[in-house]
Formats: structure tokens, sequence, C-alpha cells
């Protein structure tokens, strides 16, 4: 079943799919989604790093978002960050850095669209293995900080005050992120990445009770996006990753109709009697 | 004032943020079963003196000390909820910890606020979402219970009734209260010690202590004093061109209200202040 090109790109693109979507809720509810930007086209950085030091890919954009998920954070913190301006021009100063590093590898030869938009149909096995291993993990881990960073989401001063530590959340959260772009990166390539997470939670709001109800709604959309997406590139010879994006889009613009909100209703009672 | 019983315990303590000192040489205490209130005009460090004593910031100078595993409620001034977030009074009451619906809903009711368990968080009024807060914070049955501000945007029947309850809960559950206020006269019925803050601690003691002293009249007006009779709320509201704000002449403003509209707001609870400004002047 894994032989075919198709199949595998099916199961990697749900598998981030399904990761990104609860990610994704927690960056449009902080407002973070130019911050998600920036450690996503900073990605490209960590592309150049793999290649001149010859190293899997995956593992140098997540080093690489990691540590830039940490000193976005602390500029953050340090009130430097404070403008949508400086987010703007570091998230491009990013990318173009990124594609100046790799045109300076003139020894190797680089899919520049892959990067920029993924290459979702050249899959291998382990690039699956990848995808769902670290994104168990990042599922397991944002279950285990829910509370404390969904707090820190409401009110940052409340979750300390009430014993949360709410910036412990805060930086194993940007972790996190730059896991999961880390996975995606291959899946929507560095420009498209943002949209992967924002996209599917946007379109959760409308049908979603609570925030459990909406991540799992968002984790579920995304995965029909990727569905829809790689079918609708398969038929109409469209690029793979835009496909995905665009069809997420749709979904979303179907939330927006008024008769989903019966949708939300069964989803309240699902939820309601629960802790 | 050192005592080993106290939940929280500030000594010295003062906040810089780069060359300017937002509040400084605080010594204050919450004891159990103490209901302490923080006063003073826009901007003079009730709320940074208040993070303080809960840890959220770290004194610059000074100590900040709370008894070991000392639970906390807060109230906070306003809480930063984004349109994309979908949650409830229901899921709210139970952000920070466990609660059974028991807990939840006899919380709710003891607030006023039971009949909101299912609205959006998003679409309650000022009012409803301080009552909502406060039952929050009620239900983690607290050692410490911490309130910016509690009764912004509440009506003046709304206000009495938190402030009974808060001294209510204070009686039932023995737990400490540190309050934060704009609003004198309620604030001087109900609490055990008032301190009175401009950057530094003004003047501290009993209600009826607090309002006769010369500082606190100086603050707030020389009628605020004025034998409890008028409790009119006079912001100081010289501000020096560096942003301090000058409260050595309160008389100022006296006979134009309006500047309270025009008057740069210190804090960011500008919109707090503004719905406060209905029940600036009033007669008890």
């Amino acid at each position: 079943m894994l032989d075919d090109f198709f199949t595998r790109a099916l199961i990697a693109g749900i598998g981030a799919a399904l990761v990104a979507g609860p990610l994704g809720c927690f960056i449009v509810w902080r407002r973070m989604a130019y911050f998600g930007d920036t450690l996503s086209h900073a990605a490209l950085l960590g592309v150049a790093l793999s290649l001149l030091l010859q190293i899997n890919t995956t593992l140098a954009v997540g080093g690489v978002s990691v540590l830039i998920a940490v000193l976005l954070m602390l500029l953050r913190r340090s009130n430097t960050l404070s403008s949508d301006a400086l987010l703007g021009l570091l998230s491009h100063s990013a990318l173009a850095l990124g594609l100046v590093c790799l045109a300076f590898m003139t020894w190797v030869r680089i899919d520049l669209q892959g990067l920029l938009f993924g290459d979702i149909l050249s899959v291998t096995v382990v690039d699956i293995i990848m995808v769902y291993a670290g994104g168990a993990g990042v599922l397991a881990v944002l279950a285990i900080i829910w509370r404390p960073l969904f707090a820190a989401t409401v009110s940052s001063d409340l979750a300390a005050a009430e014993g949360l530590s709410p910036n412990r959340a805060e930086v194993i959260f940007m972790v996190l992120n730059a896991v999961v772009i880390a996975i995606a990166l291959k899946i929507v390539g560095a420009l498209l990445i943002t949209a992967l997470l924002i996209i599917p939670a946007a379109a959760a709001r409308r049908v979603a009770a609570s925030p459990e109800h909406m991540a799992v709604m968002a984790a579920l959309i995304g995965a029909v996006a990727v569905v829809g997406g790689l079918y609708s590139s398969y038929y109409y010879d469209t690029p793979s990753g835009p496909s995905i994006v665009v069809a997420a889009m749709g979904i979303f613009i179907l939330s927006l109709l008024p008769g989903l909100s019966a949708l939300k209703w069964a989803g309240s009672r699902i939820k309601g009697g629960r802790s | 004032m050192k005592s080993d019983g106290n939940l929280v315990e500030l000594a010295r303590a003062g906040i810089r943020v780069n060359t300017d000192w937002l509040v400084r040489g605080v010594d204050m205490s919450v004891a159990p079963g103490e209901i302490v209130t923080l006063i003073g005009p826009n901007g003079s460090g009730k709320s940074t003196t208040a993070k303080m004593a809960l840890g959220i910031l770290s004194p610059t100078e000074g100590t900040a000390h709370r008894r070991n595993a000392l639970t906390v409620g807060y109230v906070p001034q306003k809480l930063s909820i984004d349109w994309t977030l979908p949650l409830t009074v229901r899921r709210f009451m139970r952000l920070t910890n466990p609660l059974t619906a028991d807990e939840c809903s006899s919380s709710l009711e003891l607030t006023g606020a039971g009949h909101l368990i299912d609205a959006s968080m998003r679409h309650l009024s000022g009012g409803e979402l301080q009552r909502v807060m406060l039952a929050r914070a009620i239900a983690r049955r607290p050692d410490l219970l911490v309130l910016d501000e509690p009764v912004q945007g509440l009506d003046y029947g709304g206000e009495i009734a938190i402030y009974e309850l808060i001294s209510e809960i204070r009686r039932t559950h023995g737990c400490g209260v540190l309050m934060i206020s704009h609003d004198l006269h309620v604030v001087m019925a109900a609490a055990d010690q008032v301190v009175c803050l401009n950057g530094h601690v003004c003047c501290r003691g009993t209600p009826s202590d607090v309002s006769k002293h010369q500082s606190y009249q100086q603050l707030f007006g020389a009628r605020a004093g004025g034998a409890l009779a008028v409790y009119e709320h006079h912001h100081d509201h010289v501000h020096l061109p560096d942003g301090k704000v000058q409260h050595k002449d309160g008389t100022t403003c006296h006979d134009c209200s309006g500047e309270h509209h025009t008057a740069p707001d210190q804090e960011a609870s500008s919109a707090a202040g503004s719905q406060n400004e209905g029940r600036l002047t009033r007669v008890g």
C-alpha cells in the first residue's frame, strides 16, 4: 500500500493536519498568526543548514525553528517585539535570508518550488514515520500542558497568580510549534504552513461549542482539506500544497454558511456535561 | 507588622521599569481573615503592588513572600478573549482547576450569575463578567482572594451586594482578601486595613484613620475626608510631563469634573475608569 506515492502523500498529509489543527487553534486564540509565519519562513534557514552540514532536513529545520522560536519569545517578553511591523520585518527577512543562503550553495541543486510550496508527492516512508512519531509526541505534550497554556491564553496574569507557570507552558508551546513546522514543511512548504495551522482552526470556530471541541474539529477539518486538496490536485493536475490550502479555504467559506450552527448545538450537547 | 501567620507579605518592595519606579518601598501584609484594600489614583501602582504580592512580577528591590502552598483566587482587571475562542462561562469556571457541576453552579449562584452558566464569555456585560470572574475565584476555595477593581461595571446596588458577599466569604472561608479599588466609599466600610498608594505608601490604617489622614486628603481632595459625608472620588489629575502624578494640589480640579475625560489615564484600565465615571459623585 505504501508503494503508491499518492497513498503515502495522503497518509503523511492527514498526519500533519491532525497535529496542525489543535496547535493552530492556540495560534489563532493567542493572535500569533504572524508569529507562526515568521517561524515557518525561518525554516528555510534550517534547510540551508541541513544542506551545508549534510544532516537530516527535518531535524535541522526543527532545531533552527526551536532556536528562533525561543529567540522571538525572549524578544517579545522584553517588549521590543510588540509591533506588527517588527514581526513582518523579521518574517520576510528570514525568508529572504534563507533564499540567499540557499543560492550561495551552488554545489547543490535545490527544488525551491518544493521548499516554498511543499513536495507532498515525494514523501518517503521515513517521512511518514517522522510525521506520526513527531506528531504523536506533539499532541501528547500539548495534552499535558493544555490547562496552563489555555489559562494563560485567557489571562496570563491569572494563570501566573494561581500557580500554573504560564511561562513554562508558553516556552513548551513554542517548541511544539517549531516541531510542527519541521513536520509540515515537506507537506505544504514554508510559505503555506501558517495556512495549514490557522485556516482549519478558523473554520472550526463556527461549529465549535468549547475550546476542546474546536481543537478536535480543526484537526478533522485539516484532514478533510488534505484529502480534498490531494484528490483535486490529482484530477486537475494542480500543485498539491496550494490545492490543500485552497480546499481548507473552501471549508472555511462553507463554515460561514448559517445552516452549520446546527452542528454546534450537537457539539454543545456532547461536550456539555464534561468538566 | 511582621508576623508568621501572614498569607502574603511585602517588605520594602518596589518595581523599576528602565529608570522609572512604578512603585517603591511598599510594606504590606495580608493575614487570614483580613481584608486589605489598596487605594490610590490611576497610575499609583495599585495593580503593580498586587502583582508583586501574587508573584506575577518580582520586585526589583525588597522582598515578596507568600505562604507555602497558598491557594490564590485572582480576579484580574480584564481578560483578553479573542473572538475565535469559544468559551462559555461553564468552561471558564474550570480554567485553572477542575470543579464538580455543583461547585460550579453554587458559586455562580452566590455571585448572582447562576443564569449565565451557558452564556458565552464574550457576550457578557461588564457587570456580568465581574460576577462570573468572582464566582470562579471563589470556587477555588482560596486562602487568599485578590480582587483588582471587583466592582467595575456594576451598578450601585450590585456593588454593595458584591462587597457584602466578599465580607461574607471572608467570614465563612476565613480567607484573606487583597482588594484594589478606586472607589473609596464602599471600600471604607468593608476593609480592615486601607493602604493608600501613590508611587509609595502615602498612609495606612483603619478606614476611618486613613480618611482623616492629611496625605489622603491631599491625594483625593479635601472634601473626600470631610466627615465621610460626601463620598466624592477625586482623581488627582495633574500629570507632570514625565507621566508622574502631581498630588500636591487636589483642589485644582474641584469645579471642573469634565477633566476626567481629557486627562490621560495612566493605567491600561481607561475603559474601566470611564465606566466608573457615572458614579463618581455620590452622597452617602
